[in-house]
């Protein structure tokens, strides 16, 4: 190997590796503050890529419907649980986010998909359209469980797992798709080039830690966030509302899962039924995080990404084999590390 | 546990259901995967809703069982008779190396941990040459008896519900027997476990063994049904798809797995073949729905459908009391009175910066009763957790009759005769109280888990369940006998531990607030049982804030505060010294 495909295949490998460091992030947000092991993360990441790569080729992308179709049944969820005390505000404020919202951007959707929209707008439509699913899912699935094990959530997520896919191939089709790029051009630098999306990348990448981290640091919500995590009671007992904290986390990672999406699909080919493997690396990186350091994550990521890409070199027939064999060592140390008193869960 | 005679039924009415006149040969197809499947949700009931254990690699043992076989059969030309065994070994010795690896770990690493090896091991299956690699192995040969061949649906029929059936009664023989118990304690978390003895690191890796053995059972029945194997059923949709079926029919129930099994092979079957029907040309609708019935069912019962049929039926009386006249062996009694039997010497506990037991020392003497008070946060449950081995000393040393045991873990102090009780109750809920307090036996019995699964450990287990009856009744529970312990109020929920504790046998007992949540009658039994304790021999050391009943009771009394001692005596002194004082009721009180 010359140093000329070393170096190509480390540009490929971070590259992947960003997007799998900002999935990583998404996981251990949605799971610290929920619970919630997220595995419809990577339909976020197709649902995203694809609904953008439809509008750009002035499709009309069935997500938007199906927002709206998710709006009205939390809508409907809403009603019910406050069936014994309704009242007007509590009604509108459920009308507006639940309803009115996804009509808009339904209405908009249809209106630009007609004609062609430049790429700034598919990438606008299409994440207020995926935040929008991500937020009406955690209402009408995961809300209703929230008092209940990870074990059922985990089931949960399956289920939605399942449906979204299913839903994903009725929406776009059996073919893969490709998107035009975010930002294009390119530069050398020395045997290296670089594309703008790939910078894209990475610029997002590192916006999106930095966010997060100045999100949780600094902000109200992102405390409560982190308390919400720490301790639901706890929480609650200081006035912290529990579903905001949840419908936070969902919508962040629909955000973030979407934006990932969007960043690849002008790199790679993606299939109603990709998001699934993309989904799992981000895990594997968020495991070897330990599912709550966020700059261990992002570096884990990294290295997934640089494993992936060297041994898709080498040796590309067990290149799934060993990115997820990688976790065979990091869970050895992490079980020789295991603290010795460990109070139970449940 | 519970009567055999609806396992009888159940299995009389499969055995029936081939010969039903009009039977459609593909209804047989069906309960053939649902055999093979509830073989292997079976195994996730032991390992997630009974041992708190999740797992999604389940498929990948199935694999291992179902190319076990295969390559055996078809490349060295082995019977399946003799495939079997090999299968079965596979997978378990498999489960060895990678439970190991994973059942240390906990909450959230373990499920993920599973998924990650359980798809690596699917690329694996679809990458080796000598499996077949995508292809997967053909002409494997059917199941025979003699001159006849299962190449029928029908015929294996037999094989895989006899399977299944004998599968679940060892099951629940396991369940309900001494591993059982422990097995059952794992998902409360393992300190309270452990102080009985319990080596819950074993205990975890039986219940990957047995889940995986189950599995790769089912992966060989499978093998000779299809007569092909290929990677895809072992993927991870699959091990994610058996976790669910174990957790739609009722994570905790062995028959929760085959009703699961029933449910959702009979569920994407309806779904295939008549959602087409209603919405016709378009791909994947039954995987929608599939997944949304599945959010749904969620929602109504989180608990799984088995524990929700159940509640139906009406209540069965509690068991039967067991024959108290049955005994144990018990340990030779300690030296007489004035030996020193527990001596804490300069110990100390740092966390951190916090040091949380400040160089202590005291002993306790045979036959005596220690009290140990303090202020909230003086230190005392550290002590406790010092001398039980929970937690392991900066500094200092604790020796028993002589012995030091400073690094000793629980199971080994327990084993030198002190039990203990938890100031947070630490029982399981959904345990009667008479198997809760025969976890504290557990040392005191020699059954393993074989000899359980095939009831060859009756004797035994009476026995075990003759001492915890006894001690129930020594503390006065005998009505709560059968019922779950989490059924009982907080007051008597301690007495139960207390029960649990005098089960070891034990020389030292030591109780943390033993007396608190007692109603005024319940702490004077306390008083008097605690006394006779001592008159018979035993030695207790406990923690309380209950002055009045801790002045009436100890003999001498140890007073901390910041984690350092300040006074000891007896409680005429203790109840004048102006430092004690100082520590609970501020400066010159």
């Amino acid at each position: 190997m010359n140093t000329t495909i070393m170096l190509f295949l480390m540009q490929d490998g971070i590259t992947n590796g960003a997007i799998y460091a900002l999935l990583g992030l998404a996981l251990v947000l949605v799971f610290a503050v929920t619970r919630v092991i997220l595995i419809p993360q990577g339909e976020f990441v197709t649902y995203g890529a694809l609904t953008y790569a439809s509008l750009a080729a002035g499709q009309m992308p069935g997500t938007a419907k199906l927002a709206l179709a998710l709006g009205i049944g939390a809508f409907a969820f809403d009603l019910i649980v406050a069936r014994k005390a309704l009242h007007g505000r509590l009604i509108l404020r459920s009308v507006v986010t639940n309803i009115v919202l996804p009509s808009i951007v339904l209405a908009l959707t249809v209106y630009f998909a007609a004609q062609k929209p430049p790429v700034a707008i598919c990438i606008v439509l299409s994440l207020v359209i995926v935040a929008m699913i991500g937020l009406y899912l955690y209402r009408i699935a995961f809300q209703p469980l929230a008092h209940t094990s990870v074990l059922v959530l985990l089931i949960a997520s399956v289920g939605v797992h399942l449906a979204l896919q299913g839903l994903g191939l009725l929406f776009f089709g059996a073919e893969g798709q490709r998107g035009p790029a975010v930002l294009s051009g390119a530069f050398t630098a020395g045997a290296l080039r670089f594309t703008g999306q790939s910078l894209t990348v990475y610029g997002i990448t590192v916006a999106f830690i930095v966010g997060l981290w100045l999100f949780f640091g600094l902000t109200l919500y992102g405390k409560a966030l982190r308390a919400t995590a720490v301790n639901r009671l706890g929480a609650r007992l200081a006035g912290i509302r529990t579903t905001l904290s949840g419908q936070i986390a969902f919508l962040l990672a629909s955000v973030i899962g979407a934006l990932s999406g969007i960043m690849i699909v002008p790199i790679t080919t993606l299939y109603y039924d990709s998001g699934f493997l993309i989904g799992l690396k981000g895990f594997v990186a968020a495991i070897i995080g330990g599912l709550v350091s966020y700059p261990l994550t992002a570096v884990a990521a990294l290295v997934v990404g640089l494993v992936e890409a060297f041994s898709s070199f080498y040796a590309s027939n067990y290149k799934e084999v060993i990115v997820f064999m990688l976790l065979i060592p990091v869970l050895l140390l992490r079980s020789l590390a295991a603290p010795a008193v460990e109070e139970e869960k449940d | 546990m519970q009567s055999r005679l609806p396992i009888l039924v159940f299995a009389l009415v499969m055995a029936a259901i081939p010969f039903v006149p009009g039977m459609p040969p593909f209804w047989i197809v069906l309960l053939d995967n649902i055999g093979l499947t509830a073989l292997v949700a079976m195994g996730l009931v032991l390992l997630t809703g009974v041992g708190g254990l999740t797992s999604f690699g389940q498929a990948a043992f199935v694999g291992f069982g179902a190319y076990t076989t295969a390559v055996l059969s078809t490349a060295y030309g082995l019977s399946p008779w003799l495939t079997l065994p090999l299968s079965l070994a596979v997978s378990g010795s498999l489960a060895v190396l990678l439970g190991l690896i994973t059942v240390r770990l906990s909450g959230h690493y373990l499920p993920l941990g599973t998924l990650a090896w359980g798809l690596g091991l699917f690329y694996l299956f679809s990458k080796l040459e000598f499996l077949g690699r995508n292809d997967g192995i053909s002409a494997i040969p059917p199941l025979s008896i003699g001159t006849f061949k299962m190449l029928s649906p029908g015929s294996i029929y037999y094989a895989i519900w006899v399977a299944v059936i004998l599968s679940a009664l060892l099951t629940m023989n396991l369940l309900d027997s001494r591993t059982g118990r422990a097995i059952r304690a794992l998902r409360r978390g393992h300190v309270a476990a452990e102080a009985f003895g319990v080596h819950t690191p074993r205990a975890k890796l039986l219940v990957f063994i047995h889940a995986a053995v189950l599995a790769g059972l089912s992966g060989w029945l499978y093998a000779h049904l299809q007569r092909a194997v290929n990677p895809t059923p072992f993927g991870a949709q699959a091990g994610i798809e058996y976790l669910f079926i174990a957790v739609v029919g009722g994570a905790g129930y062995v028959w929760g797995g085959v009703l699961g099994a029933a449910i959702v092979v009979v569920l994407k079957e309806v779904l295939q073949s008549y959602l087409p029907l209603i919405l016709p040309g378009s791909g994947q609708v039954e995987t929608i729905v599939f997944g949304i019935m599945l959010v749904a069912l969620l929602q109504l019962a989180p608990g799984g459908l088995w524990p929700w049929l159940i509640s139906f039926l009406p209540e069965r009386a509690g068991g039967k009391k067991p024959d108290t006249s049955l005994k144990l062996e018990q340990r030779p009694r300690a030296p007489g009175e004035g030996s020193i039997l527990l001596q804490v010497d300069k110990a100390r506990k740092q966390f951190g910066g916090v040091v949380a037991v400040n160089n202590v020392s005291f002993d306790v003497q045979a036959r005596e009763i220690v009290a140990l008070i303090g202020p909230n946060g003086a230190g005392k449950s550290t002590t406790f957790n010092l001398i039980t081995g929970v937690l392991s000393a900066t500094a200092g040393s604790i020796s028993v009759l002589g012995k030091k045991v400073d690094k000793a873990p629980p199971q080994e102090i327990v084993k030198l005769g002190i039990s203990r009780t938890f100031q947070h109750v630490k029982l399981v809920p959904d345990m009667t109280v008479l198997e809760n307090v025969a976890i504290g036996a557990h040392l005191r019995g020699h059954a393993g888990p074989i000899s359980s699964m095939l009831r060859l450990d009756r004797a035994d287990e009476a026995k075990l369940l003759a001492e915890a009856a006894r001690q129930i009744e020594r503390v006065g529970l005998t009505e709560q006998m059968h019922q779950l312990a989490g059924s009982l109020s907080l007051g008597q929920q301690r007495i139960v531990e207390i029960a649990r504790a005098l089960c070891v046998d034990p020389m030292l007992l030591l109780l943390d607030e033993p007396a608190a949540g007692l109603r005024h009658m319940e702490k004077q039994r306390l008083a008097t049982l605690l006394r006779d304790l001592r008159d018979g021999g035993m030695s207790v050391l406990l923690v309380e804030h209950d002055m009045g009943f801790v002045m009436n009771l100890a003999d001498r009394i140890v007073v901390l505060d910041f984690g350092t001692k300040i006074a000891e005596g007896t409680p005429a002194t203790i109840k004048t010294n102006p430092e004690v004082i100082k520590a609970y009721l501020g400066v010159a009180a």
